[in-house]
Formats: C-alpha cells, sequence, structure tokens
C-alpha cells in the first residue's frame, strides 16, 4: 500500500523503520553503554571505582562461564547464586499470591473479613519489610527463611491492594446479571467476580514481582550467605565494582524476565482483554 | 390470572444528602397478560427503570406485592430475563458462553451448551461471531447477545430497560423489527421501558404512560395497530397524537402546580 503523499507510485516508499523493525529499543541502552565505555576510559575515575562497561561483562562472562577466574571464587558460579535467589523469590512470591489472592477476595467480597481483617493488615502495611530484617533473623536464622519471610511481606501488600481493589470495583450489573441467570453466592464469586477482578490482580502481581526481587537482594546482603545480593555485598567489601555491577546487571535481568513471564501468562489468561495504545492497537 | 401483577407498589428511596425521602413510584397497580408487549413510556426520573428492577427483582418495593406467574418475586432469577440498557456481558466469554452461560451455572456439558446456544445465535442474526469476545463487536450485536442470553433461560417474561438507547437510530430500526419479529415467532411475555413515544408505538401492544416523579400510571393505553406497523398511517398518529395530549397535560399541571 503506497500513501497519499507517494508521488511516484512506481518506487517503494522509503521505510527506515522497517530495515531496523524492533531496533529502536535498544538505541537508548547502546548510546548509554557507549558513553560509559567512553567515559571509564577517559581516566577521569579511576578503573577501580568505575570499571568500563568491558570490564562489567569480563567479569559477568566469568563469573558465568568461569573462563579465567577473573572473579576468583566466584567464577562459574553464576547459575548456582541466580538459582538460590530466584528459589528465594519464587518461594517468597508464590506464598504472597496464594495468600494476598485469597485474603483480597475475601475482603473485598465480605463486609465481615473487610471490618475484622482489613484494619490489622492495613496497619501492618505501611511498615517497611526491610525493618523484619532483626526479627527475620532471630526467628528464622540465616537462611533461606528469612529471605522468603521478607520477600512474602514485600509482594503481599501489593498483590492484597490490587485483589481487594478489583473485587470492589467489579460492574455492579454483571453482578446483577449473574443474579438474573440463577447464580448462587460460589458461582457469583468463582464465575464473575474472580473473572473480573483478574486484571487487577494481574497488576498487583506484576509489582509484587518486582518487590519480591528487591527484597531477595535486600535479605540476601544481610541475613542469608548465597545468592545474588550475597555476591554483590561480598564483591563490595572486596572493592571488586565490576562484580557488583555484574550482579545488578543479573539482577535486573532476572526480574525482567520474571515479568516477561508473568505477562505471557497475563496475556494468555486475559485474551479477551483488548490491549491499546494510542497509536492504535498492540498485538 | 395475569402475568405480571403489580399491587399497591410504593417505592420510598432516602435521600441521605438532602436529609428526607424521596417518593419515587406512588402507588402503582398494574395487570400484564401472558404474551403481551408492554412498554412503560415516562419522561427520565418517573421511576420506570424502578418499577422493572423491582419486578426483576433487583430491586424491594418499600410496600405493595409484586408477583410473576402468581408467585412473590422476593430476589432475582432465571423466570425474568433482563436485558441491560448496556448489554452487560460478561467481557472474558465468546459471544456463545455468555448466551449460554445460564446453562453452564446449571452444569449443563459444554457440548450441550453450545449446541443450544447455536439456536439462539442463529434467532438473533450472529452466525460466524459465537466465537468473538464481547471487545470485539459493535454495540449493537453485543445487545443481539444480550437479548438472545435472557431468551435461552425461556424466562415467562423479558424485563428490557431501554435495551436500544444507546444505538445509532438505524440498528435501532432494525433491533426494533427483529424483537417484534422475535416476540411474535416465540411468544413471549416483554416489559420494555422508553422515554421515546416512538419507539413505544412501535413496539407495544399496551403503553403504559407514567407521570412525572412521583411515579404513577397515567393512562394503559391498547394499542393493537396489525404488524408491521406503519409509522406514517394516521391510526398511528391518532395514537400518538394522544400520549402525547396525556404528556403534554401532565407538564401543564405540573406548570400551574409550580
Amino acid at each position: 500500500m503506497t500513501s497519499v503523499t507517494d508521488v511516484s507510485p512506481a518506487k517503494p516508499a522509503f521505510r527506515p523503520m522497517r530495515a531496523f523493525q524492533g531496533l529502536e529499543r535498544l538505541v537508548v541502552p547502546a548510546l548509554l553503554i557507549a558513553g560509559w565505555e567512553a567515559f571509564a576510559r577517559s581516566g577521569m575515575l579511576p578503573p577501580a571505582l568505575l570499571p568500563a562497561p568491558s570490564a562489567v561483562l569480563h567479569a559477568l562472562g566469568d563469573w558465568v562461564f568461569g573462563f579465567d577466574e577473573t572473579t576468583q571464587t566466584y567464577s562459574g558460579h553464576w547459575l548456582r547464586d541466580a538459582l538460590a535467589s530466584a528459589l528465594r523469590v519464587f518461594g517468597g512470591f508464590a506464598l504472597a499470591s496464594a495468600l494476598g489472592i485469597l485474603a483480597g477476595v475475601a475482603i473485598g467480597w465480605s463486609r465481615l473479613f473487610e471490618k475484622t481483617l482489613e484494619p490489622t493488615l492495613q496497619m501492618l502495611r505501611p511498615i517497611p519489610p526491610v525493618s523484619w530484617i532483626p526479627l527475620a533473623i532471630i526467628w528464622f536464622g540465616i537462611a533461606d527463611k528469612p529471605a522468603i519471610f521478607l520477600v512474602f511481606l514485600g509482594a503481599f501488600f501489593p498483590v492484597l491492594m490490587n485483589s481487594i481493589h478489583g473485587v470492589k470495583t467489579v460492574d455492579h450489573n454483571l453482578v446483577r446479571a449473574g443474579a438474573m441467570m440463577g447464580a448462587n453466592g460460589r458461582q457469583m464469586l468463582t464465575d464473575i467476580v474472580l473473572p473480573a477482578a483478574l486484571p487487577s490482580i494481574f497488576a498487583g502481581l506484576r509489582i509484587a514481582v518486582g518487590s519480591a526481587w528487591m527484597l531477595t537482594v535486600t535479605a540476601e546482603m544481610v541475613a542469608v550467605k548465597s545468592g545474588l545480593g550475597y555476591v554483590l555485598w561480598d564483591s563490595y567489601y572486596f572493592l571488586r565494582y565490576d562484580i557488583v555491577l555484574a550482579a545488578m546487571i543479573s539482577i535486573g535481568l532476572l526480574g525482567y524476565l520474571s515479568d516477561l513471564g508473568l505477562k505471557a501468562i497475563m496475556a494468555r489468561t486475559l485474551r479477551w482483554q483488548q490491549t491499546t495504545t494510542v497509536q492504535g492497537r498492540a498485538g | 390470572m395475569a402475568a405480571i401483577e403489580l399491587r399497591n407498589i410504593v417505592k420510598v428511596f432516602s435521600d441521605k444528602r438532602r436529609g428526607r425521602d424521596l417518593l419515587t413510584l406512588d402507588n402503582i397497580n398494574l395487570d400484564i397478560e401472558a404474551n403481551d408487549f408492554v412498554c412503560l413510556l415516562g419522561p427520565s426520573g418517573c421511576g420506570k427503570s424502578t418499577l422493572l428492577n423491582i419486578i426483576a427483582g433487583f430491586e424491594h418495593a418499600t410496600s405493595g406485592r409484586t408477583l410473576v406467574d402468581g408467585k412473590q418475586v422476593e430476589r432475582p432469577g432465571s423466570d425474568r430475563g433482563v436485558v441491560f440498557q448496556q448489554p452487560t456481558l460478561m467481557p472474558w466469554l465468546t459471544a456463545i458462553d455468555n448466551i449460554a452461560f445460564h446453562l453452564k451455572l446449571k452444569g449443563v456439558a459444554k457440548a450441550e451448551r453450545h449446541q443450544r446456544a447455536m439456536e439462539f445465535i442463529d434467532l438473533v442474526g450472529l452466525r460466524g461471531f459465537e466465537h468473538h469476545h464481547p471487545s470485539e463487536m459493535s454495540g449493537g450485536m453485543n445487545q443481539r447477545v444480550g437479548i438472545a442470553r435472557a431468551l435461552l433461560m425461556n424466562p415467562s417474561v423479558i424485563l428490557m430497560d431501554e435495551p436500544f438507547a444507546a444505538l445509532d437510530a438505524q440498528t435501532k430500526l432494525e433491533m426494533q423489527e427483529e424483537l417484534v419479529a422475535i416476540w411474535q415467532k416465540r411468544r413471549c411475555t416483554i416489559v420494555f421501558v422508553t422515554h421515546s413515544v416512538d419507539e413505544a408505538l412501535v413496539l407495544g401492544n399496551k403503553i403504559v404512560v407514567m407521570t412525572r416523579r412521583p411515579g404513577r400510571i397515567r393512562e394503559a393505553v391498547n394499542f393493537d395497530l396489525p404488524r408491521p406497523r406503519d409509522i406514517t398511517s394516521p391510526e398511528f398518529n391518532d395514537a400518538k397524537r394522544h400520549i402525547l395530549a396525556l404528556i403534554r397535560e401532565e407538564s401543564t399541571r405540573l406548570a400551574q402546580a409550580s
């Protein structure tokens, strides 16, 4: 199809974006990295304080594949460290999702739960999860458990709040339509309110998975002796900023991948929802 | 026995902001016979939708009795199909699953649900769109799904609350014709709320003219002009003149009273 402004219809329109389809999202990161590399190599700061991207990549490569032991004891142990963190994220997130959705739906649906349960939970919510660290260590010791507990605290409230909101804002007329078609109380919840609240619940889950990664790393810096956060903090003591940055990149990447996975599940579950952008329909 | 009997229905809403009660329906008495197509006609705020909601069981009258097929209305139920002003479909279900939702709630197996819903897909002319979601269809198509959904329950009455109000003029005409055709084919009782005199005259064989708040029944006009109705015929215009006169009388009376 040629556009109206084309003067010569014989010549195909010049479409610079077609050749670089999808590459536009790489422009900003590429420029940032190039600038950083140039700055690091300029010698304005000692390389130990600001490692160049190439040095960070080297450290990350060795951490993952263990080719020249640049990263010393961590060389080749990336998978083990990442897995340790990921399992804590998964454990805390799964627990928070299950309980958050359950409590959120109960509070949103029933006046009784709203009155009895919600005030307590809302009072606990403003307490920063990290302030639980001392208690978490006393209760659970130095291992996986305090980290999972912290992740749970960070992920629970976004799921809870969004589940409550989702259930409370279900279109009143959908409930009426359900009653008109003969839905009993249980069916009203499972066949109407829950599906209608799902978009909100998923929004909560996506916020929660981000919090989960943040809190895993925080917990690993203080209360656990393994995982990406531990490597990050340990490398800081040994002034290995290249490894610190490599750990930060790993955390960002894994967090991004978790969100991508969640988004894929959401797209499958909420296929009925047409996502639109201002510029038009997005697939 | 009439299909719907309304006896001394009074509805008072408490208006907390103004600190007093609002009399919305004042002593409504009405019998609707089986297979009647009744239009409740009145200005907005006259309580016609409230009256429909009371029959549907969504709201309770402050006093008075509502009987459908001789049984007191306590709560909503599938013996009364409701078509809402907005389609009010489950957005996560396809057209066919929306139409068959009542069967799903009753635990009917999927194959049978779809088989039975197909009849209604055909009835409202949506073949080819049965697997579309509401977001993928136009307002008129969604409202057809809403009508099919109510019909599938095989209710003794169908209650419609200005279902075509949000549609464009042309789609509205089409839908009105189709609704009359469906009513003639399936012989069901319909109570249809509207504020349009023309719509009431095109659809109904009984037109209940309501007064402005508090809602009372001004007159129930029987209108048996054969169908399809010619909206330019003298009979149609006579009836229209009569109903407009009733409405005008009402406004003059209000103007004098104030």
